[in-house]
C-alpha cells in the first residue's frame, strides 16, 4: 500500500510551520504520530500535497505544571504521557486512558495533540479532555486562539480549528476529586464500544462536583452536564446513578456498526458509566 | 516530487539513500537495505511483524515514511544477534518454543528487546501488556510470554553475577 506522492517538509518553530501552512494552502496538511494519517494515505483517501511533520519542534513537546494549571505539549506521545509521575498525581485519568489507546508501538509515537485534534469520534482523549473541562490553544496566521475541549467538536472530523491553525497545546486545572476512564473495547487496540471519563468530588459524603464524558457514541466526544448535575448534592446512592445513567442516555447518539446495534451500545454504555462513577467515587 | 537524501543509523552502520518521501520504512529496509528480518504482516499497523526499535522506541516500520524516519537510530533483528552469537531473548525463544512459523518472530523478539530495556524483571501481566501489539497465529502466545520471562530471568542473573 504505497500512498499517492507529497513532498515532506520538517520545520523547527512553530512559526515556521504556520507558515508553510499558510503558503501551501488545503493541499498541506500537518502530521504528529501519524498513526491516523498514514493509514488513511496509504488507502488513498487524502488529497496531500505537502506533508508537514511536526516532530522537530521542541517548543511541542513536554508536560508542565505550574501552579494549579496542566500544560501538555500537541507532540507529547501517549507513552510520555503514562512515564510522567508528576502528571500521572496531578491528572491520573490521563495515564488511565493513555494506557487503553491502541498498543505500545502506537503509544511510542501517538500525542495528544494528534488524538485531540483529529476529531475521530473514537479518540479516547478528547472525552477525557471535555470532563477535564480542557482549553485547546490553536495557532494561525493571526496568533494564538483558545477554544474549550467542549466547544472544539461539530461532527465526526469537523473541529472548530480553521484549515491554517495548529493545535500547538492543552492545558486544565488539577481537577480535585477521584478520577476515572472505563473503556469497553472488542479487542487490544480496538476504538471503544463505550467509554466514560469521570471525575467525582465529594464532601461531607455527599456529591459535590462530577463530570461525565462520553467516547464513541456519537459523532463527537459527548460531555454530559445533566448526568453530572444528576449526582451532585447526592449521596451517590443506586438512584442518583440510575439518574445520571438516564441523563446520559438522553444525549448520547450510537449508531449501528460492526461493533453492535445501537441498542447493545446504549446498554454497554450504561454498564461502562456505572462502573466509572463507582471507580471515581472510590478514589475521590 | 523528487527523492530525498535521506540518512539513517542501521544496526549501528550509517547509510544514505535516495527515496522518495512516501515510500514507507519498512519497503525501504527490505528493498533498499536487504534488511528482510522485520516483516511485513498486515502492512495496516496491527500486526507488529514489522517492529523495529528506532531511536529508543518500538516502530511499526510500515507506519513511518522513510522522510520521518530520516536521521533516526534504527535496530532491526539483524542487529540483535547473529547465527552464531543468538541473543539471549533469541536463544529463549528456541528453547521454549516461542515461535512455529517465524514470521512473527524477528517483530516479537524486537519488540520484547526494548521492553525488557524499559522493565528488565516484568511480571506475566506486564509481558502479556507489553507484547500486546505483536500478534502471532500459531503459539497463541503461552510459549513467547513463557520465553520472554525466561530471557528477562536470564539477562538479570548475569547482570547479578557481574556485580
Amino acid at each position: 500500500m504505497i500512498p499517492a506522492p507529497f513532498d515532506y517538509h520538517r520545520p523547527d518553530t512553530v512559526e515556521a510551520a504556520v507558515k508553510l501552512i499558510a503558503d501551501l494552502g488545503d493541499s498541506a496538511r500537518v502530521i504528529a504520530g501519524g498513526h491516523s494519517l498514514i493509514p488513511l494515505m496509504k488507502m488513498r483517501m487524502t488529497d496531500i500535497a505537502h506533508l508537514v511533520d511536526l516532530q522537530k519542534i521542541g517548543a511541542l513537546k513536554g508536560i508542565a505544571i505550574d501552579g494549579g494549571t496542566v500544560t501538555i505539549g500537541a507532540m507529547t506521545t501517549q507513552h510520555e504521557l503514562i512515564g510522567s509521575a508528576a502528571l500521572g498525581s496531578a491528572a491520573p485519568i490521563i495515564r488511565e486512558a493513555a494506557l487503553q489507546i491502541a498498543d505500545p508501538q502506537v503509544r511510542y509515537v501517538g500525542t495528544i495533540g494528534g488524538n485531540v485534534a483529529n476529531g475521530d469520534p473514537g479518540n479516547d482523549m478528547p472525552g477525557v479532555m471535555q470532563c477535564l473541562d480542557a482549553t485547546y490553544h490553536l495557532r494561525g496566521p493571526d496568533g494564538e486562539r483558545t477554544v474549550k475541549a467542549r466547544d472544539f467538536y461539530e461532527a465526526a472530523y469537523f473541529t472548530a480549528r480553521a484549515d491554517d491553525e495548529i493545535l500547538t497545546a492543552v492545558s486544565f486545572e488539577v481537577p480535585v476529586g477521584g478520577q476515572a476512564y472505563v473503556k469497553q473495547k472488542r479487542k487490544t487496540g480496538d476504538y471503544a464500544t463505550a467509554a466514560a471519563a469521570v471525575i467525582i468530588a465529594k464532601s461531607g459524603g455527599n456529591c459535590s462536583a462530577a463530570s461525565i464524558a462520553m467516547t464513541n457514541l456519537s459523532d463527537t466526544p459527548v460531555w454530559c452536564e445533566a448526568a453530572g448535575d444528576a449526582l451532585v448534592g447526592s449521596s451517590l446512592g443506586a438512584a442518583d446513578i440510575d439518574n445520571a445513567v438516564d441523563a446520559m442516555q438522553a444525549v448520547i447518539n450510537p449508531q449501528d456498526d460492526n461493533k453492535g446495534p445501537a441498542a447493545f451500545k446504549r446498554h454497554a454504555a450504561a454498564v461502562i458509566l456505572r462502573r466509572a462513577i463507582e471507580r471515581a467515587t472510590s478514589r475521590a | 516530487m523528487s527523492k530525498m537524501h535521506i540518512k539513517l543509523t542501521v544496526n549501528g552502520k550509517p547509510v544514505e539513500l535516495l527515496a522518495e518521501p512516501r515510500e514507507l520504512l519498512i519497503h525501504v529496509l527490505r528493498e533498499e537495505l536487504s534488511i528482510t528480518g522485520p516483516h511485513i504482516g498486515c502492512e495496516t499497523t496491527h500486526c507488529g511483524a514489522c517492529t523495529i526499535d528506532m531511536d529508543g522506541r518500538s516502530i511499526k516500520s510500515c507506519t513511518v515514511f522513510a522522510a520521518q524516519a530520516n536521521g533516526a537510530n534504527v535496530t532491526t533483528i539483524e542487529g540483535l544477534g547473529t547465527p552464531d552469537g543468538l541473543h539471549v531473548l533469541q536463544t529463549m525463544f528456541k528453547e521454549h518454543h516461542g515461535l512455529q512459523c517465524g514470521f512473527c518472530t524477528p517483530g516479537m523478539i524486537t519488540r520484547a528487546y526494548r521492553l525488557l530495556q524499559e522493565n528488565p524483571d516484568p511480571t506475566e501481566e506486564e509481558v502479556r501488556f507489553g507484547m500486546s501489539g505483536n500478534l502471532c497465529r500459531c503459539t497463541g502466545y503461552q510459549n513467547i510470554v513463557k520465553a520472554i520471562l525466561a530471557a528477562a530471568a536470564e539477562l538479570n542473573a548475569v547482570k547479578e553475577a557481574a556485580q
